[in-house]
C-alpha cells in the first residue's frame, strides 16, 4: 500500500516534469497512439503495467490496477475525462475530481489503449444527441428513455439521478449535470463496479434515449419547489421536522411568551 | 360572542318569548337558546381557564394539522380516482405521455399538472401528514417527560397512543394511494410482512389484495380505509381526547399561586380562543409555505408502479422509518419447523417489536402508578429531573427509536457522509442494544445531579460570580439566596416515597398472597426512587439560612447585598448602594 | 374567581405522612399583575391596533393575489416558471400562506397586546363523581336490572348473549370473498421450459453473444410481451402485473472461471447466469449489481447476494438465496429457460417449503 501511494506521488511529480508539448494538429492514429504510450508509461503504467496488462499483487492477493487490454478508447475517455483517473489514493471507488490531462492528451491515451486490443470507441456526438430527430420522435425517445432509465438505472442511481449507496462504501454517483458523452461511455464500458450496458445489451439508440430523458429532467422546472436533494422520503422527513415542527414550535414559543412589561400603573386600575 | 342571559325571555308560555331588549344578535341568541339551551352549556366553558406555556401548544399543532389534512384531503378527492384500471396517460407531463398506468396514478398526475393549485394541495396534504405525526410525537414526549400522564389522565394517554398508531396507519394508506413506483414498492414490502405472518400469512395477503399481489383491489380498499374508516375513528378519538382535556382541565407548571386545586391562566374567551384560533391559521400558513416551496413525493419522477422496477432510496415516510430500520438491522434468520417456514427476519422487526413498543408506551402510566403506589390526582407537572427514572426510561426509548430510525436511512447516511452501509449496519446492530442502556444511565445520573444542584441553590443560594477574599487570603465565591417565587417553584414537588414490603407472611404466619408481586414492586420502587435527591426539609433550610447569616456577619466590610451586577451598571435593584459611579 | 388566589399550601394528602407544615417554603401566591405598555399608554394601544389591522389588510391583499395568480399563471403544457420552480404552485402557495399567516399573526398579536392578560384562577374538582351521584347511579342501575329481571331469568340472558355473540360469525364470514384462496399460486411463475428471456420494457430476446462480461440485463419472460411472431396469448391488466411481479429476472455475464457455484448442474451458459429479481426478504425488485464482486444489493433493506456463488446471502436481512433460473440456448441461439424456478420466488411464507 505504501508502495502504491509512493508511486502515485511520483506519478504526479513526473507528470509535471514531462508535460508534453502541444500536439500537432494532423496526426495519424499511430502517431497519436505512440504519443499516448509515452504519457501512459509516465502516468499510468505504475498501476496498469508497462503494456496495460494490469498488475496484481500476488502476495497480498489484490489487484493494484486492472488490465486495460480491450477496455477501449471509451473507457479511457470516461475515466480520465471525468478526472477519476489517475487515482489520487486507493479507495473503495475512484471519485470524480479535477481533470489532470488536457483533451489532446486524453485522446492520445485513448488511442494508445485502443491500440492494445479492440474495444468500445469514443462515441460520436450524433450517437447520444436527439438533435436530428423530429419533435414527435424526440418526445417518443424521451418517454422510452424514461422507461429504460427506470428499469435499468434508478435501482442504483435513484429516480432523480441523484445517486445511491452501494455495498461496502461504494456508491452510484449522481447523473445530473454529467455531460451526455460520459453517460454514454459509462453505460458502454461499466466503470468501476457498474455493470456494462454494452451495445448488444442496450442498443446505442436506447442509450441515447436514456440520455435524452436525463436531459429532459434538467430542462423541466422543479414543479413543486426546491427538490431537497431528490433523495426521497428521508430528506423530506428531515425537512418536515426541521421546517415544520421547528417553525411551529418557534411560533408556539412566541405565542406563549410574556410581552414586555411596563413599570407604570394603569390609571383607572 | 358571549351569550347575554339578561336578554333571554323569562316566560315560556303560549305567547312567543321575546327578548327584553337587544338587536338582531340578541334575537338570534334567544332563538338558538330556546331550542338548544346553549347558555347553560356555555356559561361554564366560555371563561374556562387554560394555562399558557409553549409546550402546551404541541398537541394543538397536531389538531390543526389534522384540520388542514381534512380540508386539503377533501380537495384531492374531487379529482383522485381510486382505481387500478389501466389507462394510457395523455396529460401534460411530457416524460410519461403515452405510458400505461393505473387510473390512480394518472389522476394523481392530473391533479399535479392539470388542476390549478392541485400540486400545491397535494404537497400541503403530504406535508401536513408529516407534521401531524411529528407533532403527535413531540406532544407525547412533552406529556411523558412532565408526568402529565399520571392520574387522572391515564386513559387520555392511551387514547393519545392510539391516535399516534392510527395517524401512522393513515399516513401509510395515504402515501400508498398515488400508485407510483415508491408507494408500490412500499405496498409490496407490506405484502411481504403479511406473508411472514405464521399460519394465516398467505391468506391475509390474498384477502387484502383480492388475489395475488398486486391485484387490482388494493388501491380502492386502501382508499376507503384512508378516507372513511381511519379518519372516522381518528375524529371520534380526537373528540374524546379533547373532551377529557376539558373535563380534567389542563395541567399546569407549579409556581406561586398554582396548586393542585386550581388552574391559573387565561380564559377561553377571548384570550385562549384568539391564541388557539390564531395558531390554526399559523399552522395552516406554515404548511402552505412548505407546500409552496418544498417538493414532496414527486410522483412524476418515480413513474407508475411496475413490479419489476425499483429505485435507490426506497424508504417509507419518516414515521414508518424506524420499523424499516429494524428490518435492515435484523440478521437473516429463518427457521423451518415441521416443514413450515417462520421468518424471524421479518416477524421480529415488524410483527413483534413495533406492537410491543406501542403496548409498552400505553402501559407506562399504569406501571408507574403501580410501582409508586401513587393513586392521587396530579395536575401539577413535574420537571423531568424530578422523575429521574421515568425521564431516563423515556430517553432510553427515544434512543432505541432514534437508532432504528437512523438505520432506516442508512443508505442516505452512507452517501451523504461517505460511509459504508455495511459498517453503519454493524455499528447499529450493537448500538441498538447498548445505546438505550447508556442513555438510561446517563440521563438518570444527570437528572439526579440536577436535583442536587437545585438543592444547593435552595440551601446556599445561587452563584453570583463575585469572588470574595477573606482576611486570611482565601478566596470564595459569594452565594446569594434566590427570590421567594423561584425557591417556591423548585420546592413545589412531592417527596418520593419508597414502597417497602411490610411482611412476607400474613397474620397466621402463612405466606401472604401476592407477596412475590409486592416484593418485585418494592424492588422496583427502590431502584426507581432510592437514588433521587429529595427537596430539603424546613429544618435543613432554616439551618442553612442561619449558616448563611453567620457567614454574612463574618464577611464584615461588605455591608450591603451584592447581586453580581455591581460592576456592570445593572445594579438598580439594589437601592442605596453604589459601588461605582455611573 | 379572578382575584389572585390565596396562598394555598401545596397538596398535602400524601398518605398523611408529610404534613403541610413540612413544606419548606410556603406558597407566596400569584404574582402581582404588572401592566403592559399597551395597557397604560393609549398611544401605544392605538399603534398596536393599527398594526393588527394592517396585518388583516395584508391578508386580504394576499387573498386577492391568490386569485390573480390562479387566473394568470399557466399550468399544463406551457408551464410558467419562476427561476427553476413552477410559478403557479409557488405563487398560489405563497399568497395562501401569506393570507393565512397574516390572519394568524394578527389575531395573536391582538391577544398579546390588547386583550386582558390578567391571569385568572379556576378551582379544580376531583375527576370522580360525588358519592351521592355514585349512589344514585348504582340505585338506578340496580332498579333497571331488577325491572328487566336479567338476574332472575338466566335463560333469556344466556340465549341473548349467545345470539349476539354468534353475530360475529356472519360478520366474519361475509368478508370471505375479499379474495381467492392462495392455493399453490405463489409457487408457480409464468416461466416454462423453452421460454425465451427478453429485455424488460423492450421485449427483445437475448443472445449470449449480445452480452459482454460485466453486462447486466433486466429481463422478463417472453410471454409477457406477446406478439404474433412468438404466439403467446394476449396478457394485460392484473394478470400481467401478477406475472411481472413473479417472473422478473436479472441476467449477468461473468468470466466462466469466476462462477464458484450454481444452484443446479448446467444452469449457466458461458458465464451467463440468471436469477429471480425479487428479493427473498420482503420482495423488492433488486438489480444493484456490482460487476467486479458479482454482488447484487437490495435497495430496500440492503440484503446482498453473491451471484457468482449461487446467489447466497452475504449481508443483510434476507435468509435465502435468490432462486436461480436454469438457462439454456435454443436452436436459434437465444437464451431460454430450461424450466420454471424450482422453488417459490420472493418473500418467505408459512407453507413455502411444502410447495417447493
Amino acid at each position: 500500500m505504501v508502495l502504491l501511494l509512493l508511486g502515485l506521488l511520483l506519478t504526479g511529480g513526473l507528470y509535471t516534469a514531462f508535460s508534453p508539448a502541444q500536439a500537432q494538429e494532423q496526426e495519424s492514429e499511430a502517431e497519436l497512439a505512440a504519443q499516448g504510450r509515452e504519457l501512459f508509461l509516465v502516468g499510468c503504467s505504475f498501476c496498469h503495467g508497462q503494456n496495460g496488462e494490469g498488475i496484481s499483487d500476488a502476495r497480498e492477493g489484490y489487484q493494484v490496477g486492472p488490465s486495460l487490454v480491450g477496455v477501449g478508447a471509451a473507457a479511457v475517455d470516461f475515466q480520465v475525462g471525468t478526472g477519476r483517473m489517475p487515482l489520487a489514493q486507493p479507495a473503495a471507488q475512484a471519485p470524480k475530481k479535477k481533470v489532470v490531462y488536457n483533451e489532446e492528451e486524453i485522446a492520445a491515451l485513448a488511442a494508445y489503449v485502443a491500440s492494445l486490443a479492440p474495444g468500445p470507441a469514443i462515441p460520436d456526438a450524433e450517437d447520444y444527441s436527439i438533435e436530428g430527430l423530429s419533435a414527435g420522435e424526440r418526445e417518443e425517445a424521451i418517454v422510452r428513455g424514461g422507461q429504460i432509465f427506470l428499469t435499468n438505472c434508478t435501482a442504483c442511481h435513484n429516480f432523480n439521478g441523484s445517486g445511491g449507496a452501494m455495498p461496502r462504501g461504494g456508491y452510484a454517483p449522481t447523473l445530473r449535470d454529467v455531460p451526455p458523452r460520459y453517460i454514454f461511455e459509462a453505460m458502454l464500458t461499466g466503470p468501476q463496479n457498474m455493470p456494462n450496458f454494452s451495445n448488444g445489451n442496450l442498443s446505442p439508440e436506447e442509450k441515447r434515449d436514456v440520455i435524452a430523458y436525463l436531459g429532459s429532467l434538467n430542462e423541466t422546472p422543479e414543479y413543486g419547489g426546491f427538490g431537497l436533494g431528490g433523495l426521497g422520503p428521508v430528506s423530506e422527513g428531515l425537512a418536515g421536522w426541521i421546517v415544520g415542527i421547528g417553525g411551529l414550535v418557534g411560533f408556539a414559543v412566541w405565542i406563549a411568551a410574556h410581552t414586555t412589561r411596563s413599570t407604570k400603573e394603569k390609571a383607572e386600575a | 360572542m358571549s351569550v347575554d342571559t339578561s336578554k333571554v325571555a323569562t316566560s315560556n308560555a303560549n305567547k312567543a318569548a321575546t327578548p327584553k331588549n337587544g338587536g338582531p344578535a340578541g334575537s338570534i341568541a334567544n332563538w338558538a337558546d330556546e331550542r338548544l339551551g346553549l347558555a347553560t352549556v356555555m356559561k361554564k366553558n366560555l371563561r374556562k381557564v387554560f394555562p399558557d406555556h409553549w409546550s402546551f401548544m404541541l398537541g394543538e399543532i397536531a389538531l390543526w394539522s389534522f384540520v388542514v389534512l381534512l380540508l386539503t384531503g377533501v380537495f384531492l378527492t374531487l379529482w383522485y380516482t381510486p382505481s387500478m384500471g389501466e389507462i394510457q396517460y395523455n396529460g401534460s407531463y411530457d416524460q410519461l405521455r403515452g405510458i400505461h398506468m393505473s387510473e390512480a396514478m394518472a389522476s394523481t398526475l392530473n391533479i399535479s399538472f392539470d388542476v390549478r393549485g392541485g400540486l400545491l394541495m397535494r404537497q400541503m396534504h403530504h406535508w401536513a401528514a408529516t407534521v401531524f405525526v411529528a407533532s403527535m410525537m413531540v406532544h407525547l414526549l412533552r406529556v411523558a417527560f412532565t408526568g402529565a400522564h399520571r392520574k387522572p389522565r391515564e386513559l387520555n394517554w392511551v387514547i393519545g397512543c392510539l391516535l399516534l398508531l392510527l395517524g401512522t396507519l393513515e399516513g401509510f394508506t395515504g402515501y400508498s394511494l398515488p400508485d407510483d413506483l415508491l408507494s408500490g414498492t412500499g405496498i409490496r414490502a407490506a405484502d411481504g410482512f403479511l406473508k411472514a405472518t405464521p399460519v394465516v400469512g398467505t391468506y391475509m395477503s390474498f384477502f387484502l389484495f383480492g388475489g395475488e399481489f398486486p391485484g387490482e383491489a388494493i388501491i380502492p380498499r386502501l382508499y376507503t380505509i384512508h378516507v372513511l374508516l381511519i379518519p372516522g375513528i381518528l375524529l371520534a378519538l380526537i373528540a374524546a381526547h379533547m373532551l377529557l382535556l376539558v373535563y380534567h382541565k389542563h395541567t399546569q407548571w407549579p409556581g406561586p399561586g398554582r396548586t393542585e386545586q386550581n388552574v391559573v391562566g387565561f380564559p377561553m374567551l377571548p384570550v385562549y380562543a384568539a391564541k388557539a384560533g390564531g395558531f390554526f391559521f399559523i399552522v395552516f400558513g406554515v404548511i402552505a409555505l412548505m407546500g409552496a416551496l418544498l417538493t414532496i413525493n414527486p410522483v412524476w419522477k418515480f413513474g407508475p408502479y411496475d413490479p419489476t422496477k425499483v429505485t435507490a432510496g426506497s424508504q417509507p415516510d419518516w414515521y414508518m422509518g424506524w420499523p424499516d430500520g429494524l428490518l435492515r438491522l435484523m440478521p437473516g434468520v429463518e427457521s423451518v419447523i415441521f416443514g413450515y417456514t417462520i421468518s424471524w427476519n421479518v416477524m421480529v422487526p415488524i410483527l413483534i417489536v413495533p406492537p410491543l413498543m406501542l403496548v409498552i408506551l400505553m402501559v407506562l402510566p399504569f406501571i408507574e402508578s403501580w410501582v409508586t403506589g401513587d393513586k392521587r390526582e396530579h395536575h401539577l407537572l413535574q420537571r423531568p429531573r424530578n422523575a429521574p427514572t421515568r425521564t431516563a426510561v423515556m430517553v432510553a426509548l427515544m434512543t432505541f427509536y432514534g437508532l432504528a430510525w437512523a438505520a432506516g436511512g442508512n443508505d442516505i447516511i452512507a452517501i451523504r457522509f461517505d460511509l459504508s452501509i455495511n459498517q453503519i449496519t454493524y455499528f447499529l446492530r450493537a448500538a441498538i442494544f447498548i445505546g438505550p442502556l447508556i442513555a438510561f444511565w446517563i440521563t438518570r445520573r444527570w437528572c439526579i445531579s440536577l436535583q442536587r444542584h437545585d438543592n444547593e441553590t435552595l440551601l446556599h443560594g445561587y452563584e453570583t460570580g463575585v469572588i470574595m477574599r477573606s482576611a486570611d487570603g482565601g478566596y470564595s465565591e459569594r452565594h446569594l439566596p434566590i427570590d421567594g417565587a423561584r425557591a417556591y417553584e423548585i420546592t413545589a414537588r412531592d417527596r418520593d416515597e419508597i414502597y417497602e414490603l411490610e411482611s412476607d407472611v400474613d397474620g397466621n404466619g402463612v405466606a401472604a398472597p401476592g407477596t412475590r408481586v409486592n416484593a418485585l414492586r418494592a424492588k422496583l420502587s427502590k431502584s426507581m426512587f432510592a437514588d433521587n435527591v429529595q427537596k430539603p426539609t424546613t429544618e435543613e433550610l432554616t439551618e442553612a439560612h442561619h449558616h448563611a447569616e453567620h457567614e454574612h456577619q463574618l464577611q464584615a466590610g461588605l455591608d450591603h447585598p451584592a447581586d453580581g451586577h455591581q460592576f456592570d451598571g445593572h445594579d438598580s435593584a439594589v437601592e442605596g448602594h453604589e459601588l461605582r459611579s455611573r | 374567581m379572578s382575584s389572585p388566589h390565596d396562598s394555598v399550601p401545596a397538596v398535602s394528602d400524601h398518605g398523611g405522612s408529610v404534613p403541610a407544615t413540612q413544606e419548606p417554603i410556603p406558597d407566596p401566591g400569584l404574582h402581582k399583575h404588572t401592566w403592559r405598555p399597551t395597557d397604560v399608554d393609549d398611544r401605544l394601544a392605538k399603534r398596536a391596533e393599527r398594526q393588527i389591522a394592517a396585518m388583516f389588510v395584508l391578508s386580504m391583499l394576499c387573498a386577492v393575489l391568490f386569485v390573480v395568480a390562479y387566473f394568470t399563471l399557466e399550468i399544463g403544457d406551457s408551464f410558467d416558471t419562476v427561476g427553476y420552480l413552477g410559478a403557479s404552485t409557488v405563487a398560489l402557495g405563497l399568497s395562501l400562506a401569506g393570507a393565512l399567516l397574516f390572519i394568524g399573526v394578527g389575531v395573536i398579536q391582538w391577544a398579546r397586546k390588547l386583550m386582558s392578560d390578567v391571569e385568572i384562577s379556576e378551582p379544580r374538582h376531583p375527576a370522580k363523581s360525588s358519592d351521592a351521584d355514585r349512589a344514585a347511579t348504582l340505585q338506578s342501575l340496580d332498579l333497571g336490572a331488577k325491572d328487566s329481571g336479567i338476574g332472575r331469568r338466566p335463560l333469556i340472558r344466556n340465549t341473548m348473549l349467545g345470539a349476539v355473540g354468534l353475530l360475529g360469525l356472519p360478520a366474519l364470514v361475509v368478508l370471505r370473498d375479499l379474495g381467492p384462496l392462495p392455493g399453490d399460486r405463489l409457487a408457480r411463475t409464468i416461466w416454462q421450459p423453452g421460454m425465451r428471456l427478453v429485455r424488460d420494457v423492450l421485449g427483445t430476446p437475448v443472445k449470449p453473444s449480445d452480452m459482454e462480461v460485466g453486462d447486466l440485463i433486466n429481463a422478463a419472460p417472453e410471454a409477457l410481451f406477446p406478439t404474433e411472431e412468438n404466439g403467446y396469448e394476449e396478457i394485460e391488466g392484473v394478470e400481467l402485473n401478477v406475472e411481472k411481479a413473479k417472473g422478473a429476472i436479472i441476467i449477468v455475464r461473468m468470466e466462466p472461471g469466476d462462477i464458484v457455484s450454481t444452484q443446479g448442474d448446467n444452469w449457466s451458459v458461458d458465464g451467463i447466469v440468471s436469477f429471480s429479481k425479487i428479493c427473498t426478504h420482503v420482495g423488492c425488485p433488486i438489480s444493484l449489481y456490482e460487476r467486479t464482486t458479482h454482488h447484487v444489493l437490495c435497495p430496500c433493506h440492503q440484503s446482498t447476494f453473491d451471484l457468482a456463488d449461487s446467489a447466497k446471502v452475504v449481508f443483510g436481512p434476507a435468509a435465502r438465496p435468490l432462486p436461480q433460473l436454469p438457462l439454456a440456448v435454443n436452436e436459434d441461439g437465444y437464451l431460454i429457460a430450461q424450466s420454471d424456478f424450482t422453488e417459490p420466488i420472493g418473500a418467505s411464507y408459512w407453507e413455502r417449503e411444502k410447495e417447493s
